[in-house]
């Protein structure tokens, strides 16, 4: 038992004050890209013929896809112009799936809170059901991640729940397999109205690596309604927190 | 050593008219006689040919750093299964009769493994579709007072889907049957053709959790294809992401284990700590699971004296948090309480059922393709195989703590260590009619990867076997016998990946 107590002394308090203080990301991390069109000459499609999932476009101008983006080095490495580079900036959640398709010189369009009514439902208090769907379970950890003391999600409100009949809301995770499809839809509507969805990570958006998959669906898009599209492969926690923040309304 | 087989190690690739191809029946009885020898099975597997299935089978001895391959050809229906005498193939057999229609006779439970629709078939079998997912015929125990538990495939909590029937007998759990395939992406048909960049992502995502181990595997297959070298820098890097991966799962898990067991200190500690080994990851490549750290013919990140020095000093750190977190535990006889004893695999059932990774160890055997198969750094940087005896939630946890131990004084050594020089060869041409063949020590066991080629150098199968494939049948067996409460407890133990099994 005292050891128990020493140890508690040891480890410390170790929540981190987000959304107070910015949090510190490594130095390799990769964000929201900067794209400089303006560098791009005539005909050049480096970038697009680097990019493994067909994120980037070049016609009739660069633009960048965040849902598709895995955040991998491969576009920039490729790029001899300079046009591509990554930020360490990693608020990249949208409500709108065209929200997520970025052009050069673009601001950068950020989740909004939900409608004045779901605000008042959900503010205070909002519980998801996961249901994994073919996903690689790093988006998974990641957001299990926001559970533990470092991120304590449940300051916020928010909670993982395990039953859909207990939950606000759908948090999906992976490109959608065939064989979870049905699971997915009745755990869809097991969760009682007004509901929200949250597509989790590129799989959930649209196949990620996967994309194109016979066994799977390229995303819940088609499937169900998504209230908020959480980038990444996997999002950073913070990225999922800061999304989840917006669409509540409680970043300060 | 037996004949019949082509030798060939870890990591390099062969011509694939030099794989031996024996009759049906010479092919059984050399199978056998090598399992009796001391060979495991690494692999078995088969490839679709003109009118007919080729089945291979990858053996590993340990004590040789060998491993052996063969070939035979099947034109019919149906082939001789050798469960009876060799457990191990169990889901192997079930596999190729899913991927081909080809019925393995004398099989006791060739049923579905993953639901999926049939690679191909030989022209004796007609083409199925697929059954629906889950359902099956579940092995049932009758009688009063027995009754059967269904749980997933959406589990409380975020994890993945899988489906499990417990036929119990009060709180005892008589049998236990997993049912997987929910999360099947379809993985080894899609990376079929040119390799590329897209190939490499498909890889890095078979197991989230597993990215530097399988992201490893397929790039040393590709290496072996296309004769590339990978520098010493470059192995010295993968090496310590692939340690930095061990440490943060086995760090989750203990906790998570703790957690189960109601033990919150180590609970809430450990899951902060394994944030700090992902966090370490990510200050080498931007990725807390290590994405594109590891390419074909090196890594795509180096690592600087300054980064060296500013890693050792974080894993320093971690290294005194971890062993307070922990310590707590061997010190609290009421979790000891619930450890000792719970989901035994006996060493014989792990041996005859060709466990892998810490589970194996656990159970007593000596296994490790660090060491049975170096590849990479581990050829000359060597790490101590930890094991324990009793194959209970105990032997685990035990066995995972002390890779901990030993993976955070690999990494200081290696950082301390670094070569000089490139971190990538540039890519080469991908050799044609070839089978290459690597196995990699990921954190949960053996990752291996078979590559076969086409004459134009193109994928024409790729075979992957995550150790969850060879696992999933241990915590079954972990079950028997014990109390269906301590479910969570003996899942938490082993850590099983669904998505690395479905594929
Ligand atoms: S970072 Fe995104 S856009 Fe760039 S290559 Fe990778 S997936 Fe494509
Ligand atoms: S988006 Fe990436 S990290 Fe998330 S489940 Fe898909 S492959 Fe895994």
């Amino acid at each position: 038992m005292f050891k128990a107590i020493i140890a508690r002394c040891k480890q410390g308090h170790r929540t981190m004050a987000y959304p107070r203080e910015p949090l510190s990301l490594p130095e390799r991390f990769r964000g929201y890209p900067e794209l400089k069109g303006g560098l791009c000459p005539d005909e050049c499609r480096i970038c697009a013929d680097a990019c493994p999932v067909g994120a980037l476009s070049c016609q009739p101008e660069l633009s960048l896809d965040l849902g598709k983006c895995l955040f991998c080095p491969e576009c920039a490495n490729a790029c001899p112009h300079g046009a591509i580079s990554h930020t360490a900036d990693a608020m990249l959640a949208a409500n709108n799936r065209e929200d997520l398709v970025i052009r050069p010189g673009d601001e950068h369009r950020l989740a909004q809170a939900l409608e004045a009514k779901m605000l008042s439902l959900f503010g205070r208090s909002l519980k998801f059901r996961s249901v994994v769907a073919g996903g690689c379970n790093a988006c998974e950890a990641d957001t299990n991640v926001l559970s533990t003391i470092g991120w304590d999600i449940g300051r916020f409100g928010i909670q993982f729940v395990a039953s859909p009949r207990h939950a606000d809301g759908l948090w999906v995770t992976g490109p959608v397999t065939e064989h979870m499809r049905e699971a997915l839809l009745m755990t869809y509507e097991a969760i009682p109205a007004p509901k929200i969805v949250v597509a989790c990570g590129a799989c959930a958006i649209g196949g990620g690596p996967f994309r194109g998959s016979p066994e799977a669906h390229d995303g819940v898009e088609g499937i169900l309604p998504v209230d908020l599209f959480i980038p990444g492969c996997p999002p950073h926690p913070v990225t999922i927190l800061d999304g989840l923040l917006r669409l509540l309304d409680r970043m300060p | 050593m037996t004949p019949g087989l082509l030798f060939t190690q870890n990591g390099s690739a062969v011509n694939r008219n030099e794989i031996p191809e024996h009759s049906g029946e010479r092919f059984l009885e050399t199978l056998v006689s090598a399992i009796q020898g001391g060979w495991r099975v690494v692999s078995y597997f088969g490839a679709p040919e003109a009118h007919l299935v080729r089945l291979y089978c990858i053996l590993s001895f340990k004590s040789h750093a060998a491993l052996g391959i063969m070939s035979t050809a099947v034109s019919g229906k149906s082939f001789p299964s050798l469960v009876a005498e060799a457990p191990q193939l169990h889901l192997f057999e079930r596999e190729i009769a899913e991927q081909f229609g080809i019925s393995f006779e004398g099989h006791p439970w060739l049923k579905p493994v993953r639901f999926a629709a049939p690679l191909a078939s030989t022209s004796a079998v007609p083409p199925r579709a697929p059954e629906k997912v889950g359902v099956m015929d579940f092995y049932r125990v009758a009688g009063d007072e027995v009754h059967e538990v269904a749980v997933g495939p959406v589990h409380a909590g975020i994890i993945e889907p899988g489906h499990f029937r417990f036929q119990c007998f009060g709180e005892e759990v008589l049998h236990l049957e997993i049912s997987l395939g929910y999360q099947h992406r379809g993985v080894e048909r899609m990376v079929l053709g040119r390799p590329g960049l897209r190939t490499l992502k498909c890889m890095e995502t078979v197991a989230g959790d597993t990215t530097i181990g399988h992201g490893t595997a397929y790039a040393m297959a590709m290496e072996a294809l296309c004769g590339v070298r990978v520098p010493a820098k470059a192995e010295a890097i993968r090496g310590i992401a692939l340690e930095l991966e061990r440490l943060a799962n086995h760090t989750g898990d203990l906790g998570a284990i703790a957690g189960d067991v109601g033990y919150l200190p180590t609970a809430s500690f450990c899951g902060r700590i394994r944030g700090d080994f992902l966090n370490m990851s990510a200050e080498l490549c931007g990725s807390r699971f290590g994405r594109g750290l590891v390419t074909p013919g090196g890594v795509q990140f180096d690592v600087g004296r300054e980064l060296a020095e500013k890693l050792r000093k974080r894993i320093d750190v971690a290294r005194r948090e971890v062993t307070n977190a922990v310590d707590l535990l061997w010190d609290s006889p009421s979790v000891m309480g619930r450890l000792e004893g719970t989901g035994v695999v006996s060493e014989k059932d792990a041996l005859d059922l060709g466990l892998v990774g810490p589970a194996a160890r656990a159970s007593g055997l000596n296994r490790d393709i660090r060491r049975d198969h170096p590849f990479g750094i581990y050829n000359v940087a060597q790490l101590p195989v930890e094991t324990a005896k009793g194959g209970d939630v105990y032997a685990r946890t035990l066995v995972r703590w002390l890779e901990i131990e030993k993976s955070l004084h690999f990494i200081e050594e290696q950082l301390a260590q670094l070569p000089g020089g490139s971190i990538a060869s540039p890519a080469a041409q991908v050799g044609g009619d070839q089978m290459a063949l690597s196995l990699v020590e990921g954190w949960r066991g053996e990752v291996c990867h078979v590559a076969l080629t086409d004459g134009r150098g193109e994928l024409e199968r790729y075979k992957i076997t995550d150790p969850s494939f060879h696992n999933w049948s241990g915590l079954a067996m972990a079950l028997r016998g014990g109390q269906i409460s301590d479910f969570p407890l003996c899942n938490k133990s082993f850590n099983l990946s669904y998505c690395g099994f479905d594929l």
